[in-house]
């Protein structure tokens, strides 16, 4: 079972509740998808075993070839190619990939190459399999990082999958495969905004989710509203309390701070199997 | 020679649109003869890329000098590479502009004016 841990706004407690939830199970495997800015290591404290480089293909340009008619430029939607007579400058960091450039070439003066976007690290913390994305400094692209760390997935165990915030592509690479998507949210209305934005994108994506109150206790009462309104399963609130923060700073999970708070998570985890109907 | 002035509007009193990549328009002028034309900028709006398409398209158009407010280090490297000379910082309409290059009072510039997405507005450049 994949269970993706996700939310609109950032800083909610993604990574809080990822690794809450790896540590109150058996027979994990952990993989922090947020590859722009990965941070459930501090917590979970990996031994990094094996580092996979991550490429994609751009477009390599034979000039003795090129007739400078223009047409990949022309066809790249992200303007990543520049004809100048017969000379094409091309921007990696703009290149998506696709590889219709290549494919419209007539006079096949374009070949593609693999060009190192970033990396995969797994190992593992503790009986626990740990992965995670890292994508270069200045790289735009963390979608085929996302996808490869994906393709490593280990399907017999429980997977937690924590996304990156937000709801554009590098979440919805993260979230749609899973079986049950975790939305983590604060009670503010800047919370409920984007928890909004993040329902919708689930919705859409049709995947199983509910929600998880963090910092109960500050804000107010919208979230919980929003929720019986529209019908969404509130899975779990977690105290606004300054021992998590104290904790978080020193690089502690909660159940370090908190243990009495493992049971709350064993629960979560089997009201989302019930619901996915998987043990 | 044929300039591009990036404007904010269709004629020669418009005002010079401050983004090169991101202009509205763009106003395609002999400083000659001061015949021009007008280009919508089809990028204005794009998700990416807005300012190799601006250049690739003052490149199809045979532009020898652009002048504008600022250029961003994708468009300076093609405009550059292509032989076009840079003329940023310029402001007011674009007739003042055309008239500023006549006098010889506008020096080239020989690196990027600003940093990549710096015409996107506030909130869209960032993680969303």
């Amino acid at each position: 079972m994949i269970i993706a841990v996700a939310s609109g706004k950032g800083g909610t407690g993604k990574t809080t509740v990822a690794v809450s939830l790896a540590l109150s199970l058996n027979s994990v495997q952990f993989a922090d998808c947020d590859v722009e800015e990965p941070n459930a290591a501090i917590f979970l404290r990996p031994v990094i075993d094996e580092k996979i480089p991550v490429t994609m293909l751009v477009p390599e340009i034979d000039e003795t070839k090129c007739s400078g008619c223009n047409k990949c430029s022309e066809l790249c939607a992200y303007n990543a190619l520049v004809v100048i007579g017969t000379r094409v400058l091309v921007f990696p960091n703009m290149c998506h990939g696709c590889g219709g450039c290549t494919l419209i070439c007539p006079e096949r003066a374009i070949t593609e190459k693999p060009r190192e976007i970033g990396v995969i690290e797994k190992g593992s913390a503790r009986a626990m399999a740990f992965m995670q994305g890292i994508l270069n400094v200045g790289d735009p692209m963390a979608t085929p990082i996302i996808r490869e760390l994906h393709h490593c997935l280990d399907r017999t165990k429980t997977i937690i999958l924590d996304s990156p915030p937000g709801t554009s592509c590098p979440v919805i690479e993260t979230v749609r495969d899973s079986d049950y998507c975790i939305l983590v949210t604060e009670p503010t209305p800047f919370g409920l905004h984007d928890l909004q934005l993040a329902v919708e994108t689930v919705r859409q994506l049709k995947v199983p989710f509910g929600v998880i109150v963090n910092s109960a206790g500050i804000g107010d009462e919208e979230v919980d509203k929003y929720c019986q309104r529209e019908a969404i399963p509130l899975l779990m609130k977690i105290p606004w309390d300054r021992r998590i923060a104290e904790g978080y700073s020193r690089g502690e999970p909660i159940m370090a701070v908190m243990p009495e708070l493992r049971q709350g998570f064993l629960n979560l985890h089997a009201a989302i199997a019930a619901t996915c109907g998987a043990a | 020679m044929k300039l591009c002035i990036s404007s904010t509007g269709q004629n020669l009193n418009a005002v010079v649109d401050p983004r090169f990549g991101r202009a509205t328009y763009y106003i395609l002028i002999d400083s000659a003869t001061n015949d021009f034309e007008c280009v919508e900028n089809p990028s204005a709006m794009a998700g990416g890329g807005a300012g190799t398409k601006a250049a690739q398209l003052v490149i199809n158009k045979g532009v020898q000098a652009v002048l504008t407010g600022n250029v961003g280090p994708n468009a300076f490297a093609v405009l550059n590479a292509a032989g076009i000379q840079i003329y940023t910082g310029v402001s007011g309409s674009v007739q003042s502009a055309v008239d500023l290059f006549n006098s010889g009072k506008l020096q080239a510039i020989g690196s990027p004016s600003v940093e990549a997405h710096a015409g996107m507005g506030g909130g869209k450049g960032g993680r969303a």
